[in-house]
């Protein structure tokens, strides 16, 4: 986290940056448009349920594109579906995120078809891609974990809250 | 009423419209000329008995022909029983009259056949696509479709 307790401020100061602090909440309560559209869609309520349980992670679904920072598009898409995600994506407030939950949503799977849309990243943009099909939910956690290390690494999020420059990714 | 029953029935009113039978494992299929579908479709509902339509699809035979061949699965859900008729229709003319006013379940099952397979019907009440998108181009359940849609190079398998 990078937070630190200098002695000489006593006990009541924490002092870090500002990007750091936006990182951190925004990692820390990462919320996920839910995106199930296939067999992906059970792993991911899978991850959600008692035993790998997304809440303690500060990962709340909502059903509400507004309410979401990250989308995770766990299925196949079809080519009659993407107008609906690429809908759902552009109503989701800023910063935004994508994870392509599984093989389809990555590359379009076993599905290469002419009714698959051959990964998401073709009419979204995508952070993070996790294999498997379907993943198991230790990769969705993994997956989401690895977005959070993308978000915390972020430069400028300060600056780009208050409109001051870009947000710098790495 | 046995198959056998009915098909003597069907070829006593539709005697010249009947084009071949076939029985194989207790299932029969009777082929007729499609023309007059509609007829032969309320004869077999109303004198017959068979008051669902199971299922309505087609088969793309290519290279043969007539090329296409509607489907229709029927059951009669007083007596259990079970017919399937078929209809031959040729690729340069592929369009059928409708039987949606015989069964109103035909309705979506001959949108889905004229979407997926190309086969128009005629004096259809909503001729509409009802799976692949409205601005789709092509029908792709055709034999003849590329798998990986027309705007791919086909998949010429592994390299290795």
């Amino acid at each position: 986290m990078g937070v630190e307790q200098p002695k000489t401020l006593g006990s009541g100061f924490i002092t870090t940056s500002l990007d750091k602090l936006v990182n951190w909440s925004r990692a820390s309560s990462l919320w996920p448009m839910t995106f199930g559209l296939a067999c992906c869609a059970i792993e991911m309520m899978a991850t959600g349920a008692a035993r790998f349980d997304l809440d303690r992670m500060g990962v709340l679904f909502r059903a509400s594109p507004r309410q979401a920072d990250v989308i995770i598009v766990a299925g196949t898409v079809t080519k009659k579906m993407m107008p609906v995600l690429k809908t759902v994506y552009e109503q989701m407030p800023e910063p935004r995120y994508v994870i392509a939950m599984g093989a389809c949503a990555s590359s379009g799977g076993i599905f290469d078809t002419y009714s698959t849309v051959q990964g998401v990243d073709l009419e979204i943009p995508v952070d993070v891609y996790i294999p498997g099909c379907p993943p198991r939910p230790e990769g969705l956690l993994y997956g989401l974990m690895k977005l959070q290390e993308k978000i915390r690494a972020e430069r400028n999020t300060f600056g780009a809250a208050i409109g001051v420059g870009e947000v710098i990714r790495s | 009423m046995s198959d056998q029953a009915i098909v003597d029935k069907l070829k006593g009113k539709f005697s010249s419209e009947v084009v071949d039978v076939v029985e194989f494992r207790g299932e029969t299929t009777i082929t007729v000329k499609k023309e007059r579908i509609v007829d032969v479709c309320t004869f077999m509902r109303d004198q017959c008995g068979f008051n669902l339509l199971c299922d309505l699809c087609s088969v793309d035979y290519l290279g043969r022909s007539p090329r296409f061949m509607v489907v229709y699965n029927l059951y009669n859900i007083t007596t259990k029983e079970r017919i399937r008729l078929k209809a031959p229709v040729e690729e340069a003319d592929a369009r059928i009259d409708t039987v949606s006013g015989v069964w109103g379940t035909a309705n979506w099952m001959e949108r889905e056949c004229w979407d997926l397979m190309g086969i128009t019907f005629n004096d259809h009440p909503d001729p509409r696509r009802i799976l692949m998108p409205a601005d789709w181009e092509g029908h792709p359940l055709r034999k003849d479709y590329p798998v990986q849609g027309p705007d791919r190079e086909p998949y010429q398998g592994r390299v290795s």
